[in-house]
């Protein structure tokens, strides 16, 4: 049988993003898959030599629009730590709340394209729809729809009212009834099952070798979640990583319906159990010497290796984002499939293009 | 002042750690390469074990070319790519080598990175 | 009378095409949300098509690299005129906070000619919606000069 290469991208109607997959077929099988990147670089981990570390939390927000808040807070934490900054305990709970709102949002946006990827086009408007609760939400309490941009070096800039939270709780009460409804369509229904278990298989070995993270990676059973590392204020909220066991897309996205309804729990407890008092520490000096701090992005684990040289430019800035490290398991999981399921198997990974180049 | 608690490995040691660390159970996070001063890179390997973490420091002279670990662990592969990219960082037995053109057209200037001076591209 | 049915039907709905050149996804999944039930413009008959040359609004966010301006270029000559372009987004306009990086061209005017520039980090849906309307005068514009 003949082989053809086929491209993927980079502008393809499932992807909103671009990448370039060359796929090599014989007949309708996907034999290999190569990646080709880089439509998205900008290299803003060299703005550190221009931007002093105040600065880079604006930068490291847009590397990803999605998950914004959780890479200020990596950022904030590891200069915190290298400072020495001790962060108000209400602060530490302000971040949960909104970092678990961006993870209700990222993955109910994820929920919604991976819906239409498979042709299921009513569903992706009805999470939609529900995501745009929490997009009201971060409008708000903290004035932007997107990047909210509420972390500063030393806590946060803004606080919540008690209105405020009551609100949330009611808004949240109603996004986890309208989840709940579509539970049945996602995880029983026939044709849904039919276009995803068992396509696109990760056995937990390939998994844990290739350096899968977060869904992908608890997808295929491995139960590892950073949020364990009770960063934040996640030492005093009752959390436990959310898997399931078949590495199939099926499985990747069971886990992240069932973390969107344990997010929706996490924002209760934080907002129940948070303490008063002051939201940010005045601080003095430059950041100095080298660390890594790693958190929990939606996607998955989010590594940032600083270095300080004592100036207010910090001297490295290495970000590791999840979907950079989900690629090998994706082109792990391509070979072997049929060429109409290739759009499903590469949103089972929920690629994050802006965060891989950075 | 903080620091990271790394193993110091050697261009010749660098291959048999990363196997030894990925046949105990370890699991490679990510590699990030540093521009150290004009004449040196520094390259760190970070691992994770059930949430432990554990990291090998690689120094070497600009210039120099450095044996690749992705024969012994694929996911290394892209990071590789990235560092020859950014840095111009030479690795050998690369396969699946991009070439510095990962994300980088011919038109950019060559490792863009580099603080203090362009690495040599073979 | 087709030729009347099709100018009356181009600036009634007008079909979309989105491309993302390099943004944080701010702004895509902003104009994702346009065509969401909140918003909801296919109501007014935008549609958003994956095919450039069924296109005639082509919506481009973030800012240009060395790489993805071919792209781009590409996207641009393959959409058939009249055609608008709508710049989204502080990257889209002049780079935003990317504009110093090593690999950023800068605007997407650098590359191709911009009908109308959506300002906002990240620009809001119903600033994108605002943009699309104030365009089609541009495009009936466009469309009697090429009647003439």
């Amino acid at each position: 049988m003949a082989r053809t290469i086929i491209p993927f991208g980079p502008q393809h109607p499932v992807l909103p993003e671009p990448i370039h997959l060359k796929l090599v077929v014989e007949d309708e099988i996907v034999k290999e898959a190569l990646p080709q990147l880089g439509y998205v670089h900008r290299g803003l981990e060299k703005l550190t030599e221009i931007r002093d570390f105040n600065q880079m939390i604006q930068i490291v927000e847009r590397v990803c629009g999605i998950c914004s808040k959780i890479h200020a807070m990596c950022f904030c934490q590891g200069v915190e730590e290298m400072m020495g900054i001790e962060v108000p305990e209400r602060a530490k709970f302000l971040r949960v709340i909104w970092s678990e709102l961006h993870r209700i949002h990222s993955h109910l946006l994820w929920l919604g394209l991976y819906a239409d990827a498979f042709g299921f086009e009513s569903v992706f408007m009805q999470f939609w729809r529900i995501r745009e609760k929490i997009m009201d939400i971060n409008e708000a309490t903290a004035g932007n729809r997107v990047i909210v941009s509420v972390n500063v070096v030393g806590g946060t800039r803004a606080d919540l009212s008690p209105e405020q939270c009551n609100w949330i709780l009611q808004e949240l009460d109603w996004v986890e009834k309208e989840t709940k409804r579509l539970q049945a369509v996602m995880l029983d229904d026939y044709t849904v099952k039919k276009r995803t278990v068992g396509v696109g298989v990760l056995t937990r070995e390939q998994a844990y070798a290739l350096g899968a993270a977060g869904p992908t990676l608890r997808g295929s059973g491995v139960a590892q979640d950073m949020r364990q590392f009770k960063y934040a204020a996640f030492d005093k909220i009752d959390f436990a990583p959310v898997t399931a066991p078949d590495g199939d897309c099926y499985s990747r996205g069971k886990v992240r319906f069932l973390e969107t309804l344990q997010s929706v729990d996490l924002v209760r407890q934080a907002i129940s159990r948070m303490p008063q008092g002051e939201i940010a520490t005045k601080f003095k000096g430059n950041p100095e010497g080298e660390l890594v701090t790693r958190v929990e992005q939606p996607r998955g684990e989010l590594l940032y290796y600083l270095k300080g040289n004592g100036t207010k430019f910090l001297e490295r800035v290495r970000i590791r984002t999840p979907t950079f490290a989900n690629i090998p398991p994706l082109l792990a999981m391509l070979p072997g499939c049929e060429l109409a399921d290739v759009p499903v198997i590469a949103l089972s990974i929920d690629p994050c293009i802006s965060c891989t180049e950075r | 002042m903080k620091t990271l608690d790394t193993i110091t490995v050697t261009p010749e040691t660098v291959v048999g750690e990363v196997a030894k660390l990925v046949t105990s159970g370890w699991r490679m996070i990510t590699m990030s390469c540093v521009d150290l001063s004009p004449e040196q890179f520094e390259v760190l390997y970070h691992f994770d074990k059930e949430l432990a973490e554990t990291h090998l420091r690689l120094t070497f002279p600009k210039g120099m070319a450095i044996p690749s670990v992705t024969p012994t662990l694929f996911m290394a592969v892209l990071v590789e790519n990235e560092i020859k990219d950014h840095f111009g960082v030479c690795f050998d037995g690369l396969p699946l080598d991009f070439d510095g053109k990962l994300y980088l057209e011919e038109e950019v200037k060559a490792t863009p990175f580099c603080k203090y001076s362009t690495g040599t591209k073979q | 009378m087709l030729k009347n049915m099709i100018q009356t039907s181009r600036l009634k709905s007008p079909w979309i095409i989105h491309f993302d050149c390099g943004s944080c996804n701010g702004c895509d999944i902003e104009v994702l949300a346009c065509l969401t039930p909140l918003y909801d413009v296919e109501r007014f008959g935008v549609v958003n098509v994956g095919n450039p040359k069924h296109a005639d609004v082509l919506l481009v966010t973030g800012t240009v690299n060395h790489r993805n301006k071919h792209v781009l270029k590409n996207i641009y000559d393959q959409m058939p005129n009249p055609k608008l372009v709508i710049a989204i987004g502080a990257c889209g306009l002049s780079g935003g906070v990317f504009r110093e990086a090593p690999n950023v061209v800068g605007g997407v005017d650098k590359v191709i000619p911009v009908d109308v520039y959506v300002p906002g980090c990240p620009a809001k849906p119903e600033a994108i919606i605002d943009a699309v309307v104030a365009g089609l005068g541009k495009l009936a514009e466009l469309q009697k000069q090429a009647a003439i």
